[in-house]
């Protein structure tokens, strides 16, 4: 999208940008889904008052030590295998050293030497007919998180909530090529972090953030250009402008005979671009040590294998089950997968007894029930029937035992009421009949009612036949099923 | 009213209180009494508490009522001003935390005040527990008792000195180095550096994390014991603590050495040892053989690389564990136009010298380019002097040192020069480097009248069989302890 206003802006910088190629890694840093922090017993709630979620140890007081919270380790693990990483068995925690007001021991405990995974990779949806790709990932760690600065007019003040959060930093091989496959592959990240339940993965709540390393360098290249580190985007849309921004000015400097240099950027969301930091701000030794309070981390063979067997199914895989047994189209299964409570809604529609048509219910879902969450603005669970009961009526649906028409009509009252299926179509009366008796008696009195127009009919008025079915639909209050009639009264009127 | 009761053990006052001869606040009150007559020479403490130990000890009296009254109920001791004490100020002898009052205790102090234990005060040390002498501490040093121009040695000095002057029936300390063990030698008092794991570290100022260590100060080897038992153990809040269960250390006290192999380094009889350290070291030795004990030559070979060794394991680790101190949430804070000029104005008046040379020494060690050669270097040859101690320990029960290479030095004397300080360790560091027990017992005294320490090595938890061997020479008949003349 950036790109096409680009090159609308300026034409002859695509045949520029067709003469690069761009290189990017991307460091994600997702806290973990714990109630608890890393290192000491605090909450990480978010949203709570400055400084209230905190003790000595995640304020960094003199003699304090930390104690390793084990849930953080099977989250961690979890990640690590849905992202087909090496889960190491020994791994070590490192102090980082440095500086700064949100930081209270002046160092964090994270993972340098020996992290928890190596390896693995993610694999980026692919569009129709194409062949999915993989992203390479170096490793995925373990860190605390620092707290956070507030800048005043005259003063700066420090909330340390966040300090010892629990992160996983995923840190990427420099394989992604593209601002949109930039884009694709946080939004694959993301997808699969909720899907484990590993982390919200919430961007906007700081959830979820991204740093990338940018480079550029001639099509056809081997050799690694050189890069710069952009951070500070804080949307999936920012990323994807900061980036697109990122490239055009490395390939800018380059066509005018510049070079580039190994710099951190900061992205300015108000601005569009990007800005260098002063390099006093990110000139650092970190002087990394083993962490010298903590155990190394031993993970053993059967604790993985606990893990992998309670592992949930991930996107990827739900998407490929339902491309290829339900055969949905690729549009309908992302919009099926693309939220983990929009596809545990409907895998719990298709669970319903009796219900064998997917398609047809994953249509439902995307029309019926989306627009419902839609138009509240609520997330599924809050604003749309219970899955079970719209599934029961589908099925319903599909057992002709009412009508499509009729299905709307309770789908709407069970969306105010609250009611189930059985009770609404009941309720309101909207049982189908299919009772061939009691059809067969209704165009009994209709043909016997109407002689003149049975005439014409036999006489070849063939389009009278849509006129006896409404007569008998309209004896039976609506609820006969269309086919029976049609069958029964095509008997009829034969003989 | 004067009393005595301060030159009690802490094993005649725990059976005193329990018969109710005496009280915990007589005994209190004698301490307090002790500390105002000799304080102003000595200057052990860095602050007494009186008003809280004498609440304490009315505590302590209540419950020494009850038939099942703690070991350490209604016992007065001192406290190292490194340990984290709710409500009360902790320094670690620096300028940086001179007002910072600690929201919560450290778990020993935690364990010592369930059992009704009663704090004097905070004792002196070398600042962040970085020296030998006491002399690095920011509000002056502490005086040695057994001569007030000389030092009390470091970095646990002030609880050295305030047992040796009885201001106190026993003290707490830390021995990243031989900060217990050198100035219980200085000091002619018991100290013991237990095994690294066996104490918890949680709520004690790190200087070197992999190295510091929790120990007890007292006047007999049974007051040791008795104090050791009481704050080792596994810690929830201290994941490098052990878990192994605690062994009643008492009852170890058997007196009995027979058949004890001990173990003598040769590399540990140095030049520039002093005479009479030497001699009195050798006279022990003849002691233990006497009692039964067998004494075998042994090698530590890589002893002359632990100075070394240490002076970067623990400077890099000091270099991190200090940059808390920056100012922003805690302890001093300079007035400054930028946040840069905060840390390093806040950080230049706060720390002394030493400090600030420990942390650049560990901070150089750690930089980009260096690390390999000093810091990975430095834990290469950790590994090879543990594995000098275990091997030695194949063929030995027991080593036995001298604590340190000469007696106390005078005030002043070393100062000057880093590295004459850091050899008063020579015979210390190696230990800590090994994570193994040390117990220091008196041993003898110069012709100064200045006090001898015998050092006891074990292997790792061998914390019963040093105590039971320094038990057993301190009941023989060898030498007699002669408190100073204060």
């Amino acid at each position: 999208m950036i790109r096409c206003k680009q090159e609308e802006k300026n034409i002859t910088m695509t045949s520029v940008s067709e003469k690069y190629e761009a290189v990017i890694g991307l460091e994600v840093h997702t806290q973990l889904l714990t109630s608890s922090k890393i290192f000491c017993g605090c909450s990480t709630a978010f949203g709570a008052p400055p400084n209230h979620n905190v003790c000595p140890v995640c304020m960094g007081m003199p003699g304090v030590l930390p104690v390793f919270n084990r849930r953080v380790l099977d989250l961690a693990i979890r990640a690590g295998l849905a992202a087909h990483c090496e889960i190491s068995p020994h791994s070590i925690f490192a102090r980082k050293n440095y500086f700064y007001p949100d930081l209270p021991k002046g160092y964090q405990i994270s993972q340098y030497e020996l992290p928890l995974c190596n390896g693995g990779y993610i694999e980026l949806p692919a569009a129709d007919g194409e062949q999915p790709r993989r992203i390479r990932l170096t490793r995925i760690h373990l860190e605390e998180d620092a707290g956070k600065n507030l800048h005043g007019a005259d003063s700066s003040l420090v909330d340390f909530n966040r300090s010892g959060v629990p992160l996983l930093e995923i840190v990427s091989e420099p394989d992604i090529r593209s601002a949109e496959d930039a884009g694709a592959y946080l939004r694959e990240l993301r997808l699969m972090l909720r899907y484990l339940e590993v982390s919200a993965a919430n961007m906007e709540e700081g959830s979820f953030r991204c740093d990338a390393n940018v480079s550029v360098r001639l099509r056809g290249a081997t050799a690694l250009g050189v890069k710069t580190e952009v951070k500070n985007m804080n949307s999936f849309k920012n990323v994807e402008k900061a980036i697109s921004h990122e490239i055009e000015r490395q390939i800018g400097i380059l066509e005018s005979g510049g070079r580039v240099v190994q710099e951190t950027h900061l992205w300015d969301p108000d601005r569009e671009e990007t800005r260098p930091m002063r390099s006093k701000e990110f000139a650092h030794d970190y002087r990394y040590f083993p962490e010298p309070d903590l155990p190394p981390l031993k993970v053993s063979r059967e604790l993985v294998e606990e893990i992998r067997a309670a592992m949930p199914e991930l996107p990827s895989a739900r998407r490929a089950r339902y491309l290829r047994d339900f055969g949905l189209s690729q549009y309908e299964t992302d919009v099926l997968t693309n939220e983990r409570d929009v596809s545990d809604y409907f895998e719990e529609v298709i669970s319903a007894p009796g219900l064998s048509n997917r398609k047809s219910a994953a249509n439902w879902v995307m029309t019926e029930v989306l627009r419902v969450v839609r138009e509240s603005a609520k997330p599924i669970a809050e604003s749309a029937p219970k899955a079970t009961e719209v599934g029961s009526l589908l099925a319903m649906v599909e057992k002709a035992e009412i009508s499509l028409n009729a299905a709307k009509t309770a789908f709407a009252a069970m969306c105010t009421s609250g009611k189930g299926a059985s009770a609404t179509v009941a309720e309101l009366g909207l049982a189908q009949v299919s009772d061939e008796a009691a059809i067969a008696t209704a165009c009994d009195r209709v043909l016997a009612a109407n002689p003149d127009k049975v005439a014409d009919y036999r006489a070849g008025r063939d389009k009278l036949f849509g006129f006896f079915v409404g007569l008998v639909m309209k004896a039976m209050g609506g609820k006969a099923n269309p086919k029976v009639i049609n069958e029964i009264l095509k008997q009829k009127l034969a003989g | 009213m004067t009393s005595d009761l301060h030159k009690l053990t802490v094993t005649e006052a725990r059976t005193r209180l329990r018969a109710r001869e005496i009280s915990a606040t007589e005994l209190t009150r004698a301490c307090l009494d002790r500390i105002a007559a000799v304080e102003p020479g000595l200057h052990a403490y860095l602050t007494v508490c009186e008003p809280e130990a004498l609440e304490q000890a009315r505590v302590a009296d209540r419950r020494l009522g009850a038939a099942d009254a703690p070991a350490l109920c209604g016992i007065p001791l001192a406290i190292k001003d490194i340990f984290a004490t709710r409500g009360v100020r902790t320094t670690c002898a620096s300028r940086i935390l001179a007002n910072f009052v600690p929201p919560f205790d450290a778990t020993v102090i935690a364990r010592l005040r369930d059992q009704g234990a009663v704090f004097l005060g905070k004792t002196n040390m070398d600042e962040f527990a970085m020296g030998s002498s006491t002399e690095n501490s920011a509000f002056g040093p502490t005086k040695n008792p057994y001569d007030l121009g000389r030092v009390a040695g470091g970095s646990s000095g002030g609880s050295a000195a305030a047992v040796s002057a009885d201001e106190c029936l026993a003290a707490l300390g830390t021995d990243t180095g031989g900060s217990i063990r050198e100035p219980a030698s200085f000091c002619g008092v018991v100290g013991i550096k237990p095994t690294y794991s066996r104490v918890s570290r949680y709520g004690v100022i790190a200087y070197a994390s992999s190295l510091d260590q929790v120990g007890p100060f007292a006047k007999t080897v049974r007051d040791a014991a008795i104090l050791l038992g009481a704050i080792a153990g596994v810690d929830p809040r201290d994941s490098t603590c052990s878990a192994r269960p605690v062994p009643d250390y008492e009852r170890a006290l058997t007196g009995d050495v027979t058949g004890m192999r001990i173990g003598v380094p040769k590399e540990f009889f140095v030049e520039g040892m002093e005479r009479e350290v030497e001699d009195a070291t050798r006279a022990a030795l003849k002691q233990f053989e006497a009692m039964g004990a067998r004494a075998v030559e042994i090698s530590l070979p890589h002893t002359e690389y632990a100075i070394g060794c240490y002076y970067l394991i623990a400077t890099a680790e000091a270099s991190a564990n200090l940059a808390r101190y920056d100012g922003i949430r805690y302890g001093l804070r300079a007035e400054a136009a930028t946040l840069g000029e905060l840390y390093s104005l806040t950080r230049a008046r706060g720390f002394g010298t030493e400090v600030k040379r420990r942390i650049m020494l560990g901070t150089f060690a750690l930089s980009s380019g260096y690390y390999d050669a000093y810091y990975l270097k430095a834990q290469k040859v950790r590994t090879l002097i543990r594995r000098d101690f275990a091997r030695a320990f194949e063929n030995c029960d027991l080593i036995v040192t001298p604590t340190a290479p000469t007696t106390a030095f005078k005030l002043g004397e070393k100062t000057a020069d880093p590295i004459q300080m850091y050899l008063s360790d020579i015979f210390t560091i190696s230990v800590n480097l090994a994570g193994l027990p040390g117990l220091v017992v008196p041993c003898g005294y110069d012709n100064l009248n200045l006090p001898i320490g015998l050092q006891i090595l074990g292997p790792h938890f061998g914390e019963e069989a040093i105590l039971r061997a320094g038990d057993a020479y301190e009941r023989s008949s060898a030498f007699k302890r002669r408190p100073p003349a204060l």
